[in-house]
């Protein structure tokens, strides 16, 4: 990695001794204007926070004018291959969008910067941000990767004129229960929100599951390996949490029979109707499509979807928060995103003046007031829960879990990518009905065999 | 300048005729050669010799590769998703070139017996021209289970609807069948330049003697044509065994491993995983089924040799 900088510098420098002697020709007076400013490149996966990311970054420039930040943005498969083709080629971004299952292979292999080794970003106190999100960026090695920037949790989206429709009212969704025995209340909601093709509901004994036009619960595919959106809460208020320790944990808990119960349960809603099948879905289920389509009533999914719902066209969607479970509570993934710097830049000084200002109250209020998501400062969180609120849409499903301490992390452990591979296919099995819950535990073994 | 001034011993050597006996053309040769062989060598073997060598180590592309043997094949024969992924490669082999080389062959004979129109024949190429990503991304839309027009017919039909790309039974099929859309025209127009080869007085001495088109297609056209049959196939069946891009645009390997070809196994691991030395051994294993099914088909087809004279 370390030769293939060579090349870059070379260019850069070459291309910087030219643009010197261009602006020296054109002044023609030997003051060379703005050849001494540094160029940095930011990319970030989510086209909704380019926006507010851009003003961030405008605002930044500023405060900073010897530095010059260009931002890229790219759709998230194409992010991590372009991102890794960058690292290899030494062409990787200086300061970029980073996830908590990509960055432990990232720090392994040296490709990212120690904040608190950079004098702007160590000046930042983890404790300006919300409980936990700066604790989930540092490595095992002490390091601090990541400048905490959002927060994410879970909350139950519906289709509201459906939800009359079956004479139910906001306030029905209040409070619901789910249990792995009988479903609880929140299974009862699922089954009167679908309808079969004949009007019957279903929780009514005329209803066909195999003839269903409207099911009471989108899908989201079997939620892979965390779950994220579709099943990790139903588990996680089970008190069964992914590994050990809340971070880095060196053994998973996929053999726990509480995850297995969890999955049965919601899974099981396919036999009933309830659920699409993976048949009819596939494996890159959409539940926003669901939900706007009329195919779905419900559905479960993370804070940063609130403006892809509550802007579907011809359908009005509420907001609820998740159902409790067997621990008398609802459980909702919480995971952030932070802003990392790499280890083949060659401006890390100034790219740490840039990610701390990302990470700052005055971008963080830019972000917060454009309502796309939750800013990981409480102080901009608040802004954005008053500028979603300005909309007509109230968030606080989401920010009540934090609140209330209703969370458990995003699993961070070493070798995601290959953990990952061996569970998707595993709960896709699970979720097409060719495979017991249960058997997770064989893989189980194999999983914590890769963390050793 | 010089040409002008000069001019003299130039024009008796042009115009001079061929009287110095055999010359030496190898450096001329050699240099018609060169930008070939440059390019084979920059191209293929280097990156052969490297495959090969990175199948031995252990390399995530970002930290200098680790010598460690014979782990990575090791850990090969003990894979199942290495095996069903072979597995999953030959029935789609298998299905593609099943029925392509048999719907191509009917295809160019038809095209030789019955029609002789350009346009039909321009026509019969044009999936051909639609890239592997586009005939992809389409068939994923005619099929798809809910709104695919392909399964609104079926459910119109009273057949109901098939999950082609959502169930296990039905992705390799779909997967085939959709090559075959794209690369029969291409195939039979291969096997149409074959069967123009074979001298129509045959034909005219079969019918004298009373044969029928049957007959004629069994006795004259497929033992004639069979040298470029088994080009063909060999060809398209090592096309076949890379098929890749349809899979990683429709099911990316799914439902569970059910589409999971060697060479989207070969990519995850790669790409998803940074083992790119144990992406290396699989590709090396490719090349090994590769070499074994073309050599058998060599033979067993006798491609190298004519029934003509």
């Amino acid at each position: 990695m370390r030769g293939s900088q060579a090349p870059r510098h070379a260019a850069r420098s070459a291309g910087l001794g030219l643009a010197a002697a261009l602006a020296v020709t054109a002044t023609g007076c030997g003051v060379a204007v703005g050849d001494d400013s540094v160029d940095l490149d930011y990319w970030l996966w989510d086209a909704n926070q380019l926006l507010p990311y851009q003003q961030c970054v405008d605002a930044f420039e500023e405060e900073n004018p010897d530095v010059r930040v260009r931002i890229s943005q790219y759709g998230f498969d194409d992010y991590w291959m372009k991102l890794t083709a960058g690292f290899v080629a030494g062409t990787a971004p200086d300061v970029f969008t980073d996830h908590l299952s990509r960055y432990p292979e990232y720090v392994q292999r040296d490709l990212l910067l120690d904040l608190d080794s950079l004098d702007a970003t160590a000046a930042v106190d983890a404790d300006e941000f919300q409980e936990g999100l700066a604790d989930l960026w540092v490595g095992q090695d002490g390091g601090w990767y990541g400048m905490p920037k959002d927060f994410d949790t879970v909350a139950v989206f519906y289709n509201e004129t459906m939800l009359s429709e079956a004479g139910l009212t906001p306030e029905d969704l209040q409070d619901l229960d789910w249990n792995p025995q009988d479903g609880g209340s929140f299974e009862e909601v699922v089954a009167r929100l679908t309808v079969d093709s004949q009007g019957h509901r279903g929780d009514e004994e005329e209803f066909d599951p195999d003839d269903v036009v409207t099911y009471g619960l989108a899908s989201q595919g079997s939620g892979g390996t965390s779950g994220q959106t579709m099943w990790s809460w139903t588990a996680g208020s089970t008190g069964w949490r992914f590994t050990d320790t809340d971070v880095w944990g060196q053994e998973y808990n996929f053999d726990d029979p509480r995850l297995h119960e969890s999955l049965d349960w919601l899974f099981g809603f396919v036999d009933k109707g309830y659920l699409a099948s993976y048949e009819e879905v596939g494996g890159d289920a959409n539940a926003q499509q669901q939900l706007g389509s009329g195919q779905a009533a419900m559905t479960t999914d993370g804070s940063w979807m609130i403006n892809s719902y509550t802007r579907l066209d011809g359908v009005d969607v509420g907001i609820a928060g998740l159902p409790s479970g067997p621990t008398g509570h609802p459980v909702s993934m919480y995971n952030g995103l932070a802003d990392s710097i790499s280890a083949d830049t060659d401006h890390p000084q100034e790219a740490a003046r840039l990610v701390a200002f990302l990470g700052s109250e005055t971008c963080q209020n830019i972000v917060g007031d454009a309502a796309v998501v939750l800013p990981a400062r409480p102080a901009s969180t608040d802004r954005a829960v008053e500028a979603f609120a300005e909309r007509g849409i109230d968030v606080s499903p989401f920010t009540d879990l934090v609140e209330e301490q209703h969370t458990m992390f995003y699993p961070v452990t070493d070798q995601f990518g290959a953990i990952d591979a061996l569970m998707t296919p595993a709960m896709d099995e699970i979720y097409i009905g060719g495979r017991d819950a249960e058997t997770l535990a064989d893989l189980n073994e194999r999983v914590n065999a890769m963390l050793e | 300048m010089s040409a002008v001034e000069n001019p003299a011993p130039a024009r008796p050597r042009l115009g001079r005729p061929r009287t110095a006996g055999r010359r030496d053309d190898t450096r001329l040769a050699l240099m018609f050669i060169l930008p070939a062989a440059i390019g084979l060598v920059v191209f293929y073997f280097w990156p052969l010799v490297r495959g090969i060598w990175l199948s031995f180590t252990s390399w995530d592309i970002l930290t200098p590769a680790r010598f460690v043997g014979l782990a990575n094949y090791q850990e090969m024969i003990g894979d199942p998703v290495f095996w069903n992924a072979v597995r999953v490669t030959l029935i789609y082999v298998v299905i593609n070139i099943g029925v392509q080389t048999v719907v191509a062959l009917l295809l160019a004979v038809l095209m030789q017996r019955l029609s002789r129109s350009i346009l039909l024949r321009s026509l019969v190429l044009t999936p051909f021209l639609v890239s592997n990503v586009v005939a992809a991304l389409v068939f994923l839309w005619i099929l798809d289970f809910q709104l695919g027009i392909g399964n609104q017919f079926l459910d119109s039909l009273g057949v109901g609807r098939v999950g082609f790309f959502t169930t296990e039974a039905w992705v390799i099929p779909t997967i085939a069948l959709v090559n075959v859309w794209r690369h029969m025209g291409y195939t039979a127009l291969l096997l149409f330049a074959g069967l123009q080869a074979i001298p129509s007085n045959l034909y005219e001495a079969a019918r004298v003697d009373g044969a029928s088109e049957l007959r004629q297609f069994f006795t004259i056209t497929v033992p004639l044509l069979r040298p470029i049959l088994g080009l063909v196939l060999i060809i398209s069946v090592i096309g076949s065994f890379q098929v890749f891009d349809t899979v990683a645009v429709t099911t990316n390997g799914g439902p569970v491993d059910s589409s999971r070809v060697l060479q989207l196994y070969i990519y995850d691991n790669a790409f998803g995983q940074f083992n790119f030395g144990y992406a290396a051994a699989l590709s090396v294993a490719l090349l090994v089924i590769l070499l074994v099914v073309t050599v058998l088909q060599y033979r067993v087809t006798r491609a190298g040799q004519t029934d003509l004279n």
